[in-house]
């Protein structure tokens, strides 16, 4: 007869061999040397939350796809998921994956497929960290994410045009998602949202992107924060969106005609505050935007510090700092809808009698000459000329032509930083 | 060439105990030392430079230039007596009273920004300003001497000196702002862009602006002026018609002096 007690070691025996069966199947090796050589193969073995180690070595392989629920695909030593520009590299479909340490690399460009390096479609909780991707059309592609987080990746790509390359970080219908310490540089656009509201963007660095170093669209309730936006062919767009904020960040180097620092076209409600606006041929431009708190910015060094159109509505510009640029404030009108206030402006040359810190006479930040650029642009120019600051000079003293009403009436006697 | 080089240095000599080169000197070293005193930064000082330098240098030398020639006639006709050649007398004439007055720009808004360590991140707008500086000395200074050796009469010379300096300062953008607003709808970048090269003052200025002001100008949604103030090339192109500027009036002042009955 057998014992109970026997059976009970048989049991525990057969539970620890099917045990030390299911970790060795969690941790799978894939090495060119074998025994496991493709991630292919190794992701048809894969189970739910099990880890695939990778390691180094070159890997050209049928476009991956990640189907089982909280794998874990992680390099060691930097190995490159070859796309040998035929093809995307890989798909992520199931939930709570990581990717982790890979070099994902030339996808190729196609005008039919929007190939991406990494793409995560229809999943929720994904991980995209530490992760190299080297000259793909998109680079880590979003597509109806949930929750999933970016960072640390590098995405760099080398395209010559728009209409040839893709974005960077690109987030399709991917709300909550928190884009963080990526570099992202040569891309379309650097990071791009679109019907992607409550993502948190912080600490990246996008530059010398084809188009926008930021592009976002119809993505409500977002943060950017800490980010810095430098020589990026078009600067910065932001688009059709409410209750954002824009905190802590640098707008830089954004020059051409068509450049800007940061566009605002359609934002609703929100909070711009503690940029940094620098060498851009216009530092913010503000179009049917309100309701918008533009506060403690500096505008150093730009062409135009801020471009705001009347048909920007209730926004209010407090404790900024402008400086050194060319023009501080242009518009399209002469009435303003916008609040200036308590700002500080290098070519205020007000007093102060009372000596509460803030001048005594108002100042009034459209220039004459910047309304006569605005109708004749090839009469920039003449910038700078001691034509032009006679005209200017003669306006301050008998107001005619410049808007009246866009005043700062508390400018502030010293800066503010 | 001994001619020459004696005249300078006659010329030099002679400017070197000139109160007014003096008031010149320190005026430059005032007023860019007091801009970093009253707290400006590099780009901020040279822009302040920049409208001094538009206005002041070429009044000066226009007029300072005239009453120069005018000053010098008797030392002229002096060393006329003499076996020299004329144009060797004149390129010496000219160089005695160019050099003084572009040293005095270049060390009386230099040595401040120097002291103050404004080159720095600055080096090429104060370098830029430095050139654009000197190169309007050299300019002005030929065409007030061609203005003296055409005019006789000498109210009548540093009139015309003092008419030439308006035009160029003043009343050439007045000009230039009231032909953009008159042709606004036709495309006048072009015709715009060679307005600029046809004053030296403009010049001058559109050489430290495409080092200071190179954001706000690539801010112009037409290519042309990318192209122009985006590349070395404008400057280099400026560089050269402020060149131009100088050589055309001293050729033209050298062939009066060649020419001219003392």
């Amino acid at each position: 007869m057998v014992s109970t007690r026997q059976v009970g070691i048989v049991g525990l025996l057969g539970i620890s061999v099917v045990l030390c069966v299911r970790v060795a199947a969690a941790q799978i090796v894939v090495d060119p040397r074998g025994p496991v050589r493709s991630i292919t193969q190794a992701l048809e073995m894969v189970k739910a939350g099990g880890r695939i180690t990778v390691r180094a070595g070159t890997y050209r392989e049928p476009t991956l796809i990640v189907r089982t629920a909280g794998v874990t695909l992680e390099g060691e030593g930097w190995p490159v998921l070859d796309g040998e520009s035929q093809r995307a590299v890989l798909i992520v479909t199931a939930d709570d994956v990581t990717i982790r340490g890979l070099e994902v690399a030339r996808t190729g460009v196609s005008n039919i497929e929007d190939r991406a390096g990494i793409r995560v479609r229809d999943a929720a909780h994904c991980r995209i960290e530490h992760n190299r991707l080297r000259d793909n059309l998109f680079g880590i592609y979003l597509q109806r994410a949930l929750g999933c987080v970016i960072a640390d990746n590098d995405v760099t790509a080398h395209g010559d045009g728009q209409s040839t390359s893709g974005n960077g970080i690109h987030l399709w219908y991917s709300p909550q998602t928190t884009v963080e310490r990526n570099h992202i540089a040569g891309q379309r656009d650097g990071i791009y949202f679109e019907f992607s509201a409550g993502g948190i963007t912080r600490h990246n660095t996008s530059e010398r992107n084809q188009r926008y170093g930021l592009h976002f669209m119809f993505s409500d309730s977002c943060r950017y924060e800490f980010n810095t936006f430098r020589a990026n062919n078009s600067g910065v767009a932001v688009m059709y969106s409410r209750g954002i904020t824009i905190h802590h960040n640098r707008f830089e180097q954004s020059l051409g005609g068509a450049a800007y620092g940061l566009l605002l076209k359609e934002i609703l409600g929100g909070e711009i505050s503690e940029n940094a606006f620098s060498e851009n041929s216009t530092g913010m431009y503000l179009e049917g935007s309100s309701h918008l708190a533009v506060r403690d910015n500096d505008f150093v060094s730009n062409g135009w510090a801020a471009k705001v159109l009347a048909s920007a509505v209730d926004n209010t510009f407090t404790g900024n700092r402008f400086e050194g640029n060319a023009f501080d404030v242009s518009t399209n009108s002469r009435s303003s809808n916008s609040t200036f206030d308590r700002n500080w402006w290098d070519a205020y040359k007000g007093y102060d009698l009372d000596r509460d810190g803030v001048g005594d006479t108002p100042f009034y930040p459209v220039r004459l000459f910047a309304l006569i650029v605005e109708q004749h642009q090839p009469t920039l120019v003449l910038l700078r000329s001691p034509m032009v600051a006679v005209l200017d000079a003669a306006e301050r003293v008998f107001p005619v032509l410049t808007p009246e009403a866009l005043v700062d009436k508390h400018p502030l006697m010293r800066s503010p930083r | 060439m001994t001619t020459t080089r004696l005249v300078v240095v006659a010329g030099i000599r002679d400017m070197a105990g000139n109160r007014w080169l003096a008031a010149y000197f320190a005026a430059f070293v005032v007023v860019a030392q007091s801009l970093f005193w009253f707290g400006g930064t590099g780009p901020q000082v040279v822009l302040s430079l920049l409208n001094v330098v538009l206005m002041v240098v070429p009044l000066v030398s226009l007029v300072f230039g005239a009453m120069h020639v005018y000053a010098s006639r008797e030392f002229v006709e002096l060393l006329l007596a003499q076996p020299v050649r004329r144009r060797d007398l004149f390129t010496g004439l000219y160089l005695g009273l160019a050099l003084p007055l572009t040293a005095a720009f270049v060390l009386g808004a230099g040595i401040p920004v120097l002291m103050n360590r404004g080159f720095g991140a600055n080096g090429i707008a104060v370098l830029a300003l430095l050139v654009a500086g000197a190169g309007l000395t050299f300019s002005c200074v030929a065409i007030a001497t061609w203005i003296a050796l055409r005019t006789d009469d000498r109210l009548k010379g540093i009139g015309m000196a003092l008419a030439a300096w308006l035009a160029t300062s003043l009343l050439y953008d007045g000009a230039v702002l009231a032909f953009a607003s008159a042709f606004g709808d036709w495309p006048i970048e072009k015709p715009m862009l060679a307005m600029m090269v046809t004053n030296p003052v403009d010049l001058a200025r559109v050489l430290v602006l495409a080092q200071v002001d190179a954001s706000a100008l690539m801010g112009y949604t037409g290519a042309l002026f990318e192209r122009t103030f985006g590349s070395a090339l404008g400057s280099l192109v400026a560089l050269g018609a402020l060149a131009l500027w100088c050589v055309g009036p001293w050729f033209l002042a050298a062939r009066r002096f060649d020419a001219r009955d003392f």
